[in-house]
């Protein structure tokens, strides 16, 4: 009993310091969204917060905290309150089972990617409801929005998913990354890139981030599902947005780059490069696909309503069934 | 039983979302009122009046002179174009023949401000739509020429400079120089935006087919300038109605061919082009000469007993009454319109031979496309509205008056 309670202790301290960093990642990928997308615009972003702007982040958040929750007199209160809870939460429970080097994780689960996927997709009832709730006509045209928006990427992106399960035999993460290492360039990115394809845009999808930003569209319902929130509650769901980025861009580096490993060629070629702890790796891999949400930003207009159907259902469902009757008859001949 | 379910138990109805007055894309203060079935707009009613100042009213009040700085007010992302519609109106009053210098020189700052308001145009339109990046491209170019029009006039939006019967100041050396050379660079300019949208397949899935109207609607709705050339009407003032300098510089009118906004995007985004050729010729064709009629001054004597010689004309702000009488006598009502970034921009002046207009009435262009937008947006998606405000460039200042 003491046993058990020791161990509930520990993972419960490891997890506290894991969503500490974790939220310090998220705070400064805003920072880092802001001069990235400033630098593609050609002006220099936040500057003026501590040295280049870097203490922004801390600054905005202070400020969320402190700014006063309006809560309109129309609203489903209870509802009302505890949407922005329900995407947190689901944000934030998808990181317990994301290794992020070989053997750092909070709780290693045989069908990690599923449980993944599985919570990750309970995030939409939060948009949803807080679409409901509020009561107001935008509010409720992004909920419907994001929840047909889900559902129909949430497909897609799970299948995406099943050409690499195929190739690792395995639902578990770390073992996902360890069977990568058996080609010579160490992810399933090369033999599964249609799948990576599938993903990334169903990860664009999934997150709401340009080009499919449509449930939160600013110009076209101004803010979307939160339109009536406030101060941290409004806060609660762009770290939600974040966190789902980051978990995203993980699942994607664990899936197809290789995690935490570098591809054996290279380490053939300089051995030096083993040296480098697997986190810093991850990391790197990690924040080139948070760059990949921040340029394409910088880059593309928004789709519509309609259009964001048609690819969803038309291109990338097919094209995923494809990838997986492909794979499957590869692996079966070799 | 069947009928009592669809009477009672299965009720739908459209509901009905309140655009504006204050939305982010409604570009200052339209209000739209949209019925919408899911997505689709079953019914989309414009109200515009949420702006208005007056200025029809107030002209009715003010000697000539004191009209003019009420136009900037109207279209003020090129206010230069509304204050030479007007002058070229009181001109034709008046029959005041403006000198071959101050003629350059009004198309050149005319052109000018087209280049800006379409520059304002393809950064909002570009913004609805979701390129974000446009916007702060076009708004560093514009940045430029509102600097120029600072060394000139003095003012960056709301300018003043025309006068009846010429410029109010002349154009320095400096100017031209910095003018020629940025406008010889801005054509790259122009492809820079359109690398970032036009070739991007989310942009042409939002802007092709939609909002379409034919050549024929265009005409019978009234509508004017790159939104009636979209549809594939030639119809253009500078070349059907020429004022200023236009019948003697080189230029195209771009044509659109289907009438949906990728092709009025296209015709604007030509215009730009034909705008920097027509600057490019202006500079190289400047003539020397004085900047204000001599008829101007005649009748710019001021009421006070202040001494004039052509160098400070500023002082004289008011007409003596006396002397416009006798040009009322032959002309005693006109129209005048130019071609405005927008539109046909029309001044009809009525005059009953006092020094103020007995009437005037401006034919805005943004007025008359506001009248268009349900056309254009019935049937389509709410994502289709926001493309649709910004393809008929609305600027409500003009619209409300």
């Amino acid at each position: 009993m003491t046993e058990f309670l020791i161990r509930v202790i520990i993972t419960a301290i490891i997890a506290l310091v894991y969503f500490g960093i974790l939220l310090l990642h998220v705070a400064y990928a805003t920072y880092f969204e802001r001069k990235v997308i400033g630098h593609i615009q050609m002006r220099l972003g936040p500057m003026v917060v501590g040295p280049h702007g870097l203490l922004q982040p801390i600054a905005d958040m202070v400020k969320l905290v402190f700014k006063e929750d309006v809560i309109p007199s129309q609203v489903d209160r209870v509802i009302f309150r505890i949407a922005p809870l329900i995407s947190l939460v689901a944000a934030m429970t998808t990181f317990s089972v994301i290794p992020v080097n070989q053997g750092w994780y909070i709780g290693d689960i045989n069908v990690g990617l599923l449980f993944v996927l599985g919570i990750a997709g309970l995030g939409t009832y939060g948009l949803i409801l807080a679409g409901w709730s509020s009561n107001s006509k935008y509010a409720f045209l992004g909920g419907l929005r994001s929840a047909a928006q889900m559902i129909s990427y949430e497909v897609s992106l799970g299948l995406s998913i099943v050409g690499v399960i195929l190739l690792a035999e395995s639902f578990n993460l770390t073992e996902i990354v360890q069977k990568q290492q058996q080609y010579w360039h160490g992810m399933f990115l090369i033999p599964q890139f249609v799948a990576y394809f599938i993903f990334i845009v169903a990860m664009f999808a999934e997150t709401n981030r340009v080009p499919f930003d449509l449930p939160e569209a600013e110009s076209e319902l101004v803010a979307g599902y939160f339109v009536e929130y406030s101060g941290m509650r409004f806060g609660l769901f762009y770290l939600s947005e974040y966190l789902a980025m980051f978990c995203m861009s993980a699942l994607a580096t664990i899936c197809f780059w290789g995690g935490w490993t570098i591809p054996p060629v290279l380490l053939k070629a300089w051995p030096w490069l083993g040296n480098i702890p697997g986190i810093v790796w991850f990391l790197l891999k990690v924040y080139f696909h948070i760059f990949l949400f921040y340029w394409i930003r910088g880059t593309l207009p928004r789709y519509r309503y309609d259009q964001l159907m048609l690819i969803g259902w038309k291109v990338l469902v097919p094209l995923a069934l494809l990838n997986i009757v492909v794979t499957s008859i590869i692996k079966y001949i070799f | 039983m069947e009928r009592a379910v669809e009477r009672d138990i299965v009720h739908t109805k459209e509901l009905i979302v309140n655009m504006g007055p204050q939305h982010p894309a409604t570009h200052g203060v339209l209000r739209l009122v949209l019925e919408v079935e899911g997505e689709r707009i079953v019914k989309c009613t414009p109200y515009v009046g949420y702006l208005h100042r007056g200025i029809e009213k107030l002209s009715e009040n003010l000697p000539y002179v004191s009209v003019l700085p009420l136009t900037d007010r109207m279209d003020y992302l090129a206010s230069m174009v509304n204050n030479i519609g007007y002058c070229v109106a009181i001109e034709k009053l008046l029959g005041i023949q403006v000198p071959e210098r101050a003629k350059f020189i009004r198309t050149m700052m005319a052109e000018m401000s087209r280049i800006c308001s379409h520059l304002v145009w393809i950064a909002t339109h570009a913004l609805d739509i979701g390129a974000m990046t446009v916007f702060l491209y076009a708004f560093r170019d514009r940045e430029v020429f509102l600097d120029l029009f600072e060394m000139v006039t003095g003012a960056r939006l709301t300018v003043s400079y025309p006068r009846i019967g010429g410029v109010r100041c002349d154009v320095n050396n400096e100017f031209l120089d910095k003018l020629y050379n940025f406008i010889d660079k801005f054509p790259k300019h122009v492809e820079e935006y359109e690398v970032l949208i036009d070739r991007n397949r989310v942009w042409l899935r939002r802007t092709r087919n939609v909002g379409v109207i034919t050549a024929e609607e265009a005409i019978n709705m009234g509508l004017t300038g790159p939104t009636l050339r979209g549809s594939g009407v030639y119809y253009d003032v500078r070349k059907f109605f020429p004022y200023d300098a236009y019948d003697r510089v080189d230029f195209e009118v771009p044509l659109g061919k289907n009438g949906d906004v990728y092709d009025r995007y296209r015709c604007r985004m030509l215009e730009f082009r034909q705008s920097a050729r027509i600057i490019k010729q202006c500079i190289e064709k400047l003539p020397e000469g004085p900047i204000l009629a001599e008829e101007a001054l005649k009748i710019r004597m001021p009421t006070a007993a202040v001494k004039i010689d052509k160098k400070d004309i500023e002082v004289a702000l008011y007409i003596e009454d006396k002397s416009i009488e006798e040009f009322v006598q032959k002309y005693p009502e006109v129209y005048a319109s130019v071609e405005a970034p927008k539109g046909e921009l029309g001044f009809y002046v009525v005059c009953d031979g006092t020094a103020k207009p007995y009437r005037l009435r401006l034919r805005a262009p943004s007025f008359v496309h506001a009248g268009a937008l349900p056309k254009l947006c019935e049937g389509g998606l709410v994502a289709d509205v926001i493309a649709n405000i910004g393809t008929i460039d609305l600027v409500l200042g003009e619209c409300d008056r």
